[in-house]
């Protein structure tokens, strides 16, 4: 059995001017998780010790904090695995204020996520007297979506979060796909248009943070790639986001290769004249180190090829379903 | 046995990244490292082409794939994003039978060409690492670069969803160290290393976009890095390109890994294009 450090972030605002790491240690038991081994902690050295839990079976989603700087669920995880140098740091989840030791306000996490009506809204038109049925099928694709439980790992990392708190953040764009797929939803259009707007869906950096800690299928990166080729599916173009992504395919499609010049004036909007002036000043920057991309675009050899496989675009267009989805198991 | 990759350039290195076009081919001919310029191959879709079509995407990745297996030659990438893109395709396809018969019959049908499955992907430093090897490197070393602190930046693409990273541990690396160390410089572990550029979203949302770059480059700085050391060019344009507009004062040299090599294997700061740089070398990077 390996004797452990606990590093423990500790703060209580009633007695700390600031917060403090706190050590303590423990004999390590084969196989017990991080959960237990606070537990034991709790029970056999520090009362005060404070923390979130309840299932200890990755259902209620209320154990998620940082070990050694990254989001997980403590009850879904062994301790020993998370040893560096003799020592396990734990720390709140980010993103998120500290009401005491590792529990933290929820409270912008619930915010966000009722901003995308995180319920069913069909149409009520026709009083079905019975409930509302789907096929297997239909509920296998929004399967992965579903097994969301509400930990706020994805939301303690995310990077967008931790320099804007107005993003609506990955949990709940992945609770805005969970209904856009839904085949009983009547608000598709709706939910679609909401977050394509400042905030949605195309402010996301793709930094992989979320699907990387979440500890279910939810994967919300996932989630998000889904719903912005629905949101280009749906002609719900008028953003930045889905015109940077028509302007990539229009360049690529053509020549095999992006062009530099015209992807970021395609992207604002070629009327857009505060938005293009806006980009001057870096082009300019870039032109007087001769770092401008080259002023005529040239083709990658043999570029017919790349387009004919565009020219059948919407042939190929591949539906995304939880039973025939290329990356089944791994996460985006 | 000597070392022969075909060459993934991505549209930056042939575009507004050309320096690091440059960078590459001096550091790979002085160290042996032989190069075919894959001219046929298509842009990887930076993920991009995927929000609009993911099969499509993941078409023309397979046509590369192919290109390269046809050469008998694995792929060397030198842009983290087409690295990540390409090997997250690669992932999909080997883990799903069905979907690459479907993807291989389109691309037959259209091209004539088929995706084996046999090519390896990796990236310039993983290459450097695994086939040339850090002793090799340290021995080719004119330079020992030991007045720098260098402080490697990832690159998302790199790091997550970890199932598509090449690194051994994705939430701690320290693959970008080993190769500064062996370098004689001395590397700097800073708290925002691993984090997001922020390039992706800067069409999007500009502010948060530089908040990204910002915070990276501030974090090398108190962590009393010389330079930021990336090995994706767009990382690399975020950081370098938009530094006036996040913060004048910053005046942080943003060097990719292929030019602090070329700096240590004795080439100058002309060889290595570093003048083209947005932010021109300064303090200890300048005196190299
Ligand atoms: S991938 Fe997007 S939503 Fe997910 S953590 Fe990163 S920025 Fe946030
Ligand atoms: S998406 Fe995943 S990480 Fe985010 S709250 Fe739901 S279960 Fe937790
Ligand atoms: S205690 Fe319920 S998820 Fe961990």
């Amino acid at each position: 059995m390996a004797q452990v450090t606990f590093r423990i972030f500790r703060f209580d605002p009633e007695k700390d001017k600031e917060s403090r790491y706190q050590d303590y240690e423990l004999e390590l038991e084969p196989g017990i998780t991080l959960l237990n081994s606070l537990n034991r902690i709790k029970s056999e050295q520090d009362s005060s010790l404070t923390y979130r839990m309840s299932c200890g079976s990755a259902i209620c989603g209320s154990c998620a904090m940082r070990v050694n700087g990254h989001a997980l669920l403590a009850c879904k995880t062994q301790a020993s695995g998370l040893v560096k140098d003799g020592v396990i740091q734990v720390d709140p989840l980010g993103n998120m204020e500290v009401l005491k030791d590792l529990v933290v306000d929820l409270e912008p996490f619930w915010k966000s996520l009722k901003q995308v009506d995180p319920w069913l809204q069909p149409d009520v038109s026709d009083n079905p007297e019975n409930e509302r049925l789907q096929t297997p099928e239909q509920f296998q694709r929004i399967d992965d979506a579903t097994t969301c439980i509400l930990c706020g790992a994805c939301y303690s990392d995310c990077n967008v979060l931790g320099v804007d708190q107005e993003f609506l953040g990955p949990a709940s764009l992945a609770k805005a796909n969970r209904f856009i797929f839904d085949s009983r939803d009547a608000k598709t259009r709706d939910r679609i248009e909401f977050i394509s707007e400042m905030n949605g869906v195309w402010d996301c950096t793709h930094c992989g943070e979320c699907s990387t800690r979440c500890p279910t299928e939810a994967k919300p990166l996932a989630r998000i790639m889904e719903v912005r080729e629905a949101a280009m599916q749906a002609g719900v173009h008028n953003n930045n986001g889905a015109r940077h992504a028509l302007g990539f395919r229009e360049t690529v499609g053509r020549s095999g290769r992006l062009n530099e010049n015209y992807l970021p004036p395609r992207s604002v909007g070629f009327l857009n004249i505060p938005a293009l002036i806006g980009l001057a000043p870096v082009g300019l920057r870039m032109f007087m180190r001769g770092k401008n991309p080259p002023i005529i675009h040239h083709s990658i050899d043999k570029a017919d090829e790349v387009r004919k496989i565009f020219s059948k675009f919407e042939d190929y267009r591949h539906h995304p379903t939880r039973s025939s989805r290329p990356d089944d198991g791994a996460s985006d | 046995m000597s070392l022969k990759y075909a060459l993934f350039t991505g549209c930056v290195a042939k575009g507004a990244g050309r320096e690091l076009m440059t960078a590459t081919e001096l550091v790979c001919r002085k160290l042996g490292i032989e190069l075919v310029e894959m001219t046929d191959a298509a842009c990887c879709g930076a993920g991009v082409i995927s929000e609009d079509n993911e099969m499509v995407a993941d078409i023309i990745n397979a046509r590369t794939f192919a290109l390269a297996e046809e050469r008998g030659l694995d792929i060397m990438n030198i842009c983290i994003t087409c690295q990540g893109v390409h090997r997250k395709c690669q992932v999909k396809l080997s883990s799903n039978p069905d979907y690459m018969s479907r993807v291989n019959a389109a691309l037959k049908e259209q091209t004539g060409r088929e995706y084996k499955g046999t090519v390896k992907i990796r990236h310039f430093g993983k290459i450097l690492l695994e086939d040339y090897g850090l002793d090799k490197l340290r021995q080719a070393v004119t330079k020992p670069l030991s007045n720098i602190n260098a402080g490697a930046f990832y690159g998302c693409y790199a790091l997550r969803p970890h199932e598509y990273s090449d690194l051994e541990n994705p939430d701690d690396p320290d693959e970008m160290e080993r190769i500064i160390e062996a370098l004689g410089a001395k590397p700097v572990k800073y708290p925002e290393r691993l984090k997001c550029c922020g390039f992706p979203i800067l069409m999007m949302n500009k502010r948060n976009s530089m908040a990204l770059s910002g915070n990276a480059i501030k974090s090398a700085k108190d962590a009393g890095s010389d330079c930021v050391i990336t090995q994706c060019p767009l990382c690399h344009l975020n950081m370098d390109a938009y530094q006036p507009e996040i913060d004048p004062d910053l005046n942080m040299p943003i060097v990719h890994i292929q030019q602090l090599i070329g700096l240590a294997l004795g080439m100058s700061h002309d060889d290595l294009k570093m003048n083209t740089h947005i932010v021109r070398p300064t303090g200890a990077v300048a005196s190299i």
